[in-house]
């Protein structure tokens, strides 16, 4: 432990399994991290990834196998476990008080180490120059960039000793230029011998940094590529779903020129000075599906929100056939026919202490079957209920049983179900296959192209590109609440599309 | 089907092991202070005669009102501390009213009644209408609106009483005869009255239960409480469910001290009775929100208190024990709940994935 020869992978994951009812999370995981390489974990949505991490920082326990450090095998119980046995983590969403400095950052929780005074910074300052991180330590976090507060958070695993780094999608929050300061940032902590575990979906950067890429599918390990010159992105984009990759525009189209949804200057006021919405204006005709792309954060969020009457200051003309919805409530807009699979099916999409049957009813207060002359019909809720079990494969042994008792998956197609009962003319659908097993996001991928069929309008709002681009009719880049740029699916690729939502195609 | 079975052994189940955790608790108590467990069980525990039982159902029907009126607020998840202050200013002005007897016999009833609900929503609803607005916190509002309750109704008191001869107590009118609502009798001798307005409190379960269960507005209502965001979704509007729910949350609380009124005291003075409010909190709890298990809270809160009441006599012990009990139950009954609510899910969890694993199993060789 003292003197690891090199040939002692930094973390050894044998074995590892973790199941939740429901869902094998993890299955039979084999990954060693050497130290000195960035090690890449590539996997859907709902593959695995994130139960993987969680293990390996403690926050969970696995059901089945082993986890090395050095050589030695550990047992971790909690992060602070993790701390100890020089594993940490940088998370997605950073962890940082506002409202305090660097060096308060940094010390919360180890003031055992080197104090909080002059020691800590002292050693803040060592750590950012050894692995020029850039940081200093007496600014306020709040007065720093995303790319700022990043390096903090690393600097924050450093402090506490850690010897391996696990990054948990950490480019999903940067622009361009940020991730290649990050990827400079981490080929540093390399060259000092450090082991990086580096987990993403983009597998172009996945490519371009790390050294060796392990492939996750369904909760296990599919294979570890050791020499990744050798494997292009769309090898590697078959080893995560299979070689299923939909096929873009595989179907033909069903697009008419008759306008069902109508936006016009549709804007929605932020806190500072720069609109959340800025002037949207788009139609969605019979049988088209709008996909809306966009790094998180530029707005697709507060234009679902907009769009569904959630937000009380949007203004600008909403029309959905002849009906104007611009000021109609939530309500009245389900009502007129607007289906919504929202981006959190728990926050928003489920009563999870509910039976089915209830999240049956859910937005569906003022309609039959659910509910007559204000009294809900308990019976033809139910029946409805089986309906949607059966036409939508959801695995529950009845409609009685709490939604949070099932899968997301079966979670997901139930509410999909449920929004495509009414017969809606406008199904919105935010990210509607996000963390769902493989099976239910090619299931919900045919719902939603039946529904298309079928003339409807769809408005998509995905972060997974190829499933904006296989499903889509038309592409809508959405930059800082404006629509930068439209593409045809059938001509675009992820790249493309990819350059355009960080706003590297626009002229500055 | 069981699984509804399952669930009501296990509700329950909760509800013994509850019990029987802040028996243990008190009785560890009572050992301390150096107390005779042994009687003191032995006297609470005896079956009741006819007059404490008389007493005991007319006191569990003003709790189980007092409940009711917390259990509206807290299906969703409102916390409503101000049914204390809701029904003594709304059972002062329906001692008003039914005092001036404006209307004939049953007719100055109804009315007294009606000002009752109207009073005690109005003075909830400031609490709702706070909290939808301006964001301030019920709990916060109305442990005010208690205190200022108290005072609105003392100073209201000097105005509208009438002070009896040779006594030192302030009072309203006395209810003329013919608006009072009779007792019946459960037995023989004195004593043994029974409230006639228990058949107003059953009305007022069933009333909860329908509309909570059974209609558009129930169901916005609890879905409301369970998840504000996922209703904001679903097209409720959360402000006027807020509203509501405190109104009607007040409207009942405005009940709970007409019992008393139109059957024993028949006027409201100085001493009326005063903390009912916070009982029902404790019962609610205790009856986790459901008509029938507060029913049965309210009944065991109402036995422990007069069961309780011979102690010093008897065997010597302070009858405040009971309180002790009472309350530690309200913490027990939290916690077996929740313990069987995980228990439960994990339960459900299980079969779910059974109903999962035949399907999916061919599909993964299949991948």
């Amino acid at each position: 432990m003292s003197n690891p020869v090199p040939e002692v992978p930094a973390v050894r994951l044998q074995g590892i399994g973790k199941r939740f009812p429901g869902v094998i999370a993890n299955d039979n995981i084999n990954i060693d991290v050497m130290r000195g390489t960035i090690h890449a974990i590539v996997g859907e949505n709902g593959a695995g990834k994130s139960t993987l991490m969680k293990i390996l920082y403690g926050v969970q326990r696995p059901d089945s196998g082993t986890i090395e450090v050095d050589g030695t095998q550990v047992s971790m119980g909690s992060p602070a476990d993790a701390i100890k046995s020089g594993v940490g983590m940088v998370f997605q969403h950073f962890q940082l008080a506002d409202n305090l400095t660097v060096l308060e950052n940094v010390v919360l929780g180890a003031e055992k180490l080197h104090g909080i005074g002059g020691r800590a910074r002292q050693r803040i300052v060592e750590i950012s120059d050894s692995y020029s991180l850039g940081v200093e330590p007496d600014e306020l976090v709040e007065d720093l960039g995303v790319g700022a507060r990043q390096r903090v958070e690393i600097l924050k695993v450093l402090y506490r000793g850690a010897r391996t780094i696990i990054l948990d999608e950490p480019t999903a929050v940067l622009v361009p230029q940020e991730v290649d300061e990050l990827f400079g940032n981490l080929r540093g902590l390399k060259d000092e011998g450090l082991a990086v575990i580096f987990i993403s979906h983009k597998l172009d950067e996945v490519l371009s940094v790390a050294d060796e890429i392990t492939v996750i599918r369904r909760g296990t390990t599919v294979t570890t590529v050791t020499d990744p010159s050798s494997v292009t992105a769309r090898d590697l984009a078959e080893l995560m779903v299979g070689s299923e990759l939909p096929k873009a525009s595989s179907e033909a189209s069903t697009v008419t020129d008759e306008v069902l949804l109508s936006v016009q200057s549709l804007s929605l006021p932020g806190s500072g000075a720069r609109p959340l919405l800025d002037d949207l204006s788009f139609d969605i005709h019979r049988g088209e599906i709008l996909g809306i792309a966009g790094v998180e954060g530029n707005g697709q969020a507060e234009l679902v929100e907009a769009i569904m009457g959630m937000r009380e200051r949007a203004t600008g003309s909403i029309r959905l056939i002849d009906t104007d919805l611009s000021t109609a409530s939530t309500r009245q807009r389900r009502e007129s026919g607007i289906g919504y699979i929202p981006e959190d099916r728990h926050r928003h999409g489920l009563l999870l202490d509910s039976p089915l049957w209830e999240n049956r009813v859910l937005g569906h207060q003022g309609r039959p079957p659910s509910v007559k002359h204000g009294i809900v019909d308990k019976r033809a809720a139910r029946q409805d209920t089986l309906r949607i079990i059966d036409e939508y494969d959801v695995r529950t042994p009845g409609p009685g049983v709490l939604a949070r008792a099932l899968s997301g998956g079966n979670q997901q197609k139930l509410i999909v179900g449920r929004e495509m009962s009414g017969d809606p003319i406008l199904l919105i659908a935010a990210h509607p296959t996000r963390g769902v097993d493989v099976g239910a996001q090619a299931a919900i991928w045919n719902h939603i192209k039946t529904a298309r069929r079928e003339g409807l309008a769809v408005l998509l709002i995905s972060a997974d590109l190829d499933e904006l681009i296989g499903l889509s009719d038309r592409i809508e880049v959405i930059l800082r609440g404006r629509f930068v740029g439209s593409f045809d699916p059938s001509d675009v690729t992820p790249q493309q599309l990819g350059s355009a939502m960080t706003g590297a195609g626009a002229s500055a | 089907m069981s699984t509804r079975l399952v669930s009501f052994v296990l509700g329950l189940l909760a509800a013994v092991l509850a019990l029987v955790a802040a028996f243990a608790i008190t009785s560890l108590v009572l050992i301390i202070a150096g107390d005779p467990v042994g009687e003191v069980w032995g006297e609470i525990l005896t079956f009741p005669e006819q007059r404490n039982l008389a007493n005991i159902i007319n006191n569990a029907t003003v709790l189980y009102l007092s409940g009711l009126a917390v259990a509206v607020a807290f299906k969703m998840n409102l916390f409503n501390i101000g049914v204390d202050g809701q029904y003594r200013i709304a059972a002062f002005v329906a001692a008003v009213v039914a005092g001036e007897a404006w209307l004939p016999g049953y007719l100055n009833t109804a009315l007294a009644i009606l000002a009752a609900v109207l009073v005690g929503a109005a003075w909830a609803g400031i609490a709702g209408l706070l909290r939808a607005t301006r964001g301030v916190s019920e709990v916060i509002s109305t442990i005010m609106l208690n205190f200022i309750s108290t005072s609105v109704v003392a100073y209201f008191l000097r105005k509208a009483a009438v002070r009896e001869q040779g006594s030192n107590t302030l009072g309203t009118k006395e209810i003329p005869e013919g608006s009072r609502i009779p007792s019946f009798s459960i037995g023989d001798g004195p004593g043994t009255e029974i409230y006639g307005f228990i058949f107003i409190a059953v009305a007022a379960g069933f009333a909860y239960w329908f509309v909570l269960n059974k209609t558009r507005f129930g169901f916005n209502l609890r879905a409301t409480g369970q998840s504000t965001t996922a209703a904001v979704a679903s097209g409720i509007s959360v402000k006027r469910m807020t509203i509501g729910a405190m109104l009607i949350s007040g409207g009942v609380a405005g009940l709970v001290g007409l019992p008393i009124l139109f059957g024993d005291s028949y006027s409201y003075g100085s001493t009326f009775q005063s903390g009912l409010g916070f009982a029902g909190i404790a019962i609610a709890l205790l009856g986790r929100n459901h008509p029938i298990g507060i029913a049965l809270g309210a009944l065991l809160f109402a036995f422990l208190d007069e069961q309780s009441n011979p102690l010093q006599i008897l065997v010597g012990v302070s009858p405040d024990i009971v309180a002790i009990t009472q309350g530690v139950i309200v913490l027990t009954v939290v916690i077996s709940y929740e313990i069987v609510r995980r228990f439960g899910v994990r339960l459900e969890q299980q079969q779910v994935a059974k109903a999962d694993r035949p399907v999916d199993e061919p599909k993964e060789v299949t991948a």
